[in-house]
Formats: structure tokens, sequence, C-alpha cells
């Protein structure tokens, strides 16, 4: 796989957010906790919103929560979807806590239910950069 | 200080194109200004505010030049679709402090000439810090408002046949507007039989793209006491905004939770005062979270409460009399024809759809995208001052 082969959006990369992203080309899921109130955030951003600090500290996700909800999507422009409908978006809370967007692949959409468990898969866009998408988990 | 009773407004003209190859925004603008000035029955030359706002690079500098205006008052505050409804606020707070006398407020879109892909794009954003985390998941507008959808199924048991009444009702007020786009009746069948958009979304549960634009004129409440038309006086408005935070986001909870209660406590009314919604019906969903959280029914009764005909004209809660986007029109930014419905109702110049009871209008905006982020504006017009 390359960058070029790979049709769908791509995140936008910025001196804010490349940490994340180079976690995710090594497989992490990483969350960042603020080092002056202690609170978890989703998405990156540099400050923490609630108490403005930039001290942060870096935790690894296991990468495992549950379909908070989700759609099956039959009809999208978006480059690279429009290809593979349907498609599954869905919100995944994560058993750290936050509520993160994404798809669920690797499982039959007719399957997917709100509530079921889920782990993170990482499709490598190349070996600098992969996505986290969700996939059906064992229950637990 | 309040904006309650300080203005009004006192023109308003939505252009009766649906689908205009032949025209460009910004004539659909100026067709729309000469027809709500002349509603008002004031000039070009009385204008000193203006406000626009688009999804594309309409500018509102562009816009004066346009028309040769040199306003002492510019707005071009970009909300999504509830910006003009923001505009009649914002017009209300300047010409309260003295800024301008006379405010135009203005829209015009080619969206369904141009074949904009607005519910089914999927690119999901323009590069803004949160896109990164979901442009890469194709996420649509439509799939976004599916999304709340289908978790309002699982925590209440709203059924996709409730969702459908929202669009019956509504295509039956369009039947009564003469300039909506579609007029054939539908029935709840009709809806669960056009092929699904987004799960749970069928495609009668969106709203349409067309072409299309409007204008408003504010002035003060003073000064309308002497033009054309019976003023429709602000009398209560806020705004506010719901986005992901930082990852704790109720996806159920919309702007409106917060708008509703402050714009009705300005306006000093309560929900029983409300004799007309005008409610932003981007989906039929968007109508349910909206009524819930304004607080017109209690939260995860919005499915039993859009039923019966309850919101049609003639129920006991008019709700989107015009037929709404989902059968009227809808360029992209609905806005605007929320407040221009509900001036023409609370004249009683609303035909055949005309609500027996006009004293107050509630108008609900919702622009961005629901369970991603998006605004909200509440805006209350009344017949009395207040
Ligand atoms: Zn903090």
């Amino acid at each position: 796989m390359s960058r070029k082969d790979y049709k769908k959006p791509l995140p936008r990369i910025d001196e804010e957010n490349r940490w994340f992203w180079e976690a995710c080309a090594r497989h992490e899921l990483v969350l960042q906790r603020c080092g002056g109130c202690g609170e978890l955030r989703f998405y990156p951003r540099g400050l923490c919103p609630a108490c403005l600090s930039s001290s942060v500290e870096y935790v690894r996700s296991s990468g495992r929560g549950r379909i908070h909800t989700f759609t099956v999507t039959y009809q999208s422009q978006a480059p690279g979807f429009r290809d593979e409908l349907p498609y599954v978006m869905a919100y995944v809370d994560l058993d750290e806590g936050p509520r993160v967007l994404s798809n669920v692949v690797h499982t039959p959409p007719e399957e997917v239910k709100i509530g079921m468990a889920v782990e993170v898969v990482f499709e490598d866009v190349d070996e600098d950069l992969a996505i986290p998408r969700f996939r059906r988990a064992s229950e637990r | 200080m309040s904006l309650r009773g300080k203005t009004a407004v006192v023109g308003a003209y939505e252009h009766p194109t649906r689908y205009a190859p032949h025209l460009t925004p910004h004539r659909i603008m100026a067709e729309s200004a000469r027809g709500a000035l002349e509603d008002a029955g004031l000039a070009i030359a009385d204008v000193d505010g203006l406000c626009t706002a688009s999804m594309g690079p309409i500018g509102v500098i562009a816009l004066a030049n346009h028309l040769n205006l040199r306003p002492t008052y510019l707005d071009s505050t970009n909300l999504g679709g509830s910006s003009f409804v923001a505009h009649v606020a914002h017009a209300s707070a300047a010409i309260a402090a003295g800024l301008c006398r006379v405010v135009l407020i203005l829209y015009g879109s080619t969206a369904a000439s141009d074949r904009l892909a607005v519910g089914t794009g999927g690119t999901g954003g323009f590069g803004d810090p949160p896109d990164a985390y979901e442009t890469p998941y194709g996420p649509t507008v439509v799939g976004s408002y599916a999304m709340a959808a289908m978790r309002h199924m699982h925590e209440y048991g709203t059924t996709s046949r409730q969702l459908a009444e929202i669009a019956v009702t509504t295509r039956r007020h369009a039947a009564l507007n003469p300039a909506a786009k579609f007029h054939d009746p539908i029935t709840v069948e009709d809806v669960l039989a056009s092929r699904v958009v987004s799960s749970p979304l069928h495609l009668l549960d969106c709203c349409m793209i067309s072409d299309g634009g409007g204008a408003l004129v504010v002035t003060s409440a003073e000064r309308a006491r002497d033009l054309r038309k019976a003023p429709a006086y602000v009398l209560g408005a806020a705004e506010g905004v719901v986005h992901t935070g930082v990852g704790r986001q109720d996806l159920l909870e919309v702007a409106a939770a917060q708008t509703g209660p402050k714009a009705m406590a300005m306006a000093g009314i309560g929900h029983r005062d409300v004799d007309l919604r005008m409610i932003y019906d981007s989906f039929t969903i968007t109508v349910l979270l909206t009524l819930e959280n304004l607080g017109f029914c209690p939260r995860g009764e919005g499915g039993a409460f859009v039923c019966g005909g309850r919101l049609a004209f003639d129920g006991p809660c008019p709700t989107n009399t015009d037929g709404g986007g989902l059968s009227s029109n809808h360029p992209g930014m609905r806005g605007i024809f929320l407040v221009i419905e509900a001036v023409k109702q609370l004249r009683g110049d609303a035909g055949a759809r005309q609500v027996k009871k006009r004293d107050v209008a509630l108008c609900h905006g919702t622009g961005g995208v629901i369970s991603r982020r998006h605004s909200g504006a509440t805006l209350i017009l009344g017949r009395e001052r207040g």
C-alpha cells in the first residue's frame, strides 16, 4: 500500500497532532491527560480546554470500547468510501471514556449493534500513517 | 438590557425560484432585497446595515459592492443554516445600540443548479482541527444526523414511522404553499418505502437541495409603526453551539436546549404562548430533537409527540407551515425562510395554510451538523411589542 493508492480522505497533520498520528503509525491509540487538572481529552490538542495548562501526559488506550451509535451509509460522495458502499460510521465509547467517531470494519453491517464490543484495528496507508478503525471484538 | 420589543421585522420576501440555472446567487439576493424593501415600504437608500452568510465565498463586502451599499453595520456571521436567524438578533442589537437604523439580511444560493452534494458530500469539513478525526471516516451530513436518530431509537423506542409523520405533515403544508417544490401528498408508507440513504433515515426523511433565497428588513419598533405592513416585533433571541468538546458529548442534546429557554425568558413567554414553530428541518430527526430540546415535549417523547397530525397548521402545535426544507425549499442554509414564514403567519398572510391563532412565533435554526458540531439560534417574534 502506498499513499497514492489510498483514496479515502487523509487527516490534516499539523504540529499539534503529529504525535497522535505517529502513534497510530506504530498501531497505538494514544490519549492525552492534562498534567494540570487530570482531565482526559479527545481529540488531541496542545492546551487543556478545562484549565488551559499545556502540561500533558500521554495515556495509551486499550483500543477497546462499545458502539454508542452507528449508521449504515448507502449514499456518499466521500472519496474512497463511494466505492465501498455501504459502510458503517459509528461513535465508539472507548473504555477510557472518550467517545470517538470511526468506522466499523471487518464486520457485516447488518450485525452491527449499539452496545456491541469493538476493538481498534489500524489500516496502514503507508509506513508513516495508519488510520484507526474498529471491528467487532469478543464479548467481555 | 434586553432586546424585547426594541425592533421588528418589517419586510420579508421569499424568492419564488426553486431551480434557477439562469440566475446567480447575487441576482437572487438583489431581487430578494427589492421584494423585502417593497414589502416594508422602504427604499434601498434607507439601508445602513447589511447581513449575509453563504456556503461559498460570497462575502458581505462583495455583496455591498454589488448593491452599491455603504452600510455602517456589516455582519457576515456564519453559523451555518441558522445564520439568518442569528442575524435578526444581531441586527436588533445593533439598531438598539444606535449603530444603524435599517438592516437588510440577504441570502441567495444556486445549490441545486450547481449540483452541490450538500448532504452526502462526505468530505466532512474544511480542515479545522476536529476534522482530522472525522474526515478519514467518510462522515456525510445525513449519516451524522442518522447516528443521532439511531441513538434516539435505541434509548426511547422511537420508530421510523414516527419520524415519517413529520415528513407527511410537512408535505401536507407544502401542498398548501403554491411556491413549494413538492405538492403531491405522501403517506407514512411512502416514506418507509423510499430508499435508505443512511440508516435509519430514508430519502423522504431528508430535505431537498433547491435553489433559492430571500431577504428580511429589520428596523426599530418606533420606525416600524409607520411602515407598510404590520410589524413582527423581536421579543426574544439567543444563540449557542454544541460540539464534541473533549469527547463526552450527548448526541441527543442540541443547541435549542440552551437557546430556547433563554429566548423565551427574554420574551417573557411560556410554551403555551407559542402559536407557530418554525424549526429547521434538514432531516425529520432534526425537528424531533429540536422540539424536545426546546421543551415542547420531554426528552424521549418526541416520537409520540409528532404523531396524529399534531404539527399540522390546523392542529394543536402548528410547525413548519411553509412545507419546510423537506418539501418547500432548501438551498443549503434555510434559516431565513423560517423567519419569512413566521412573519407571513403573524400578519395573517399565509393563505390556505394560515394558522388560526397568530400572536407569537418561535423560529429555531440549526447550522452545521448535529452529532458533530452545530449552532442553534432561536428567535421569538410577536404581533404585540411585549
Ligand atoms: Zn486541565
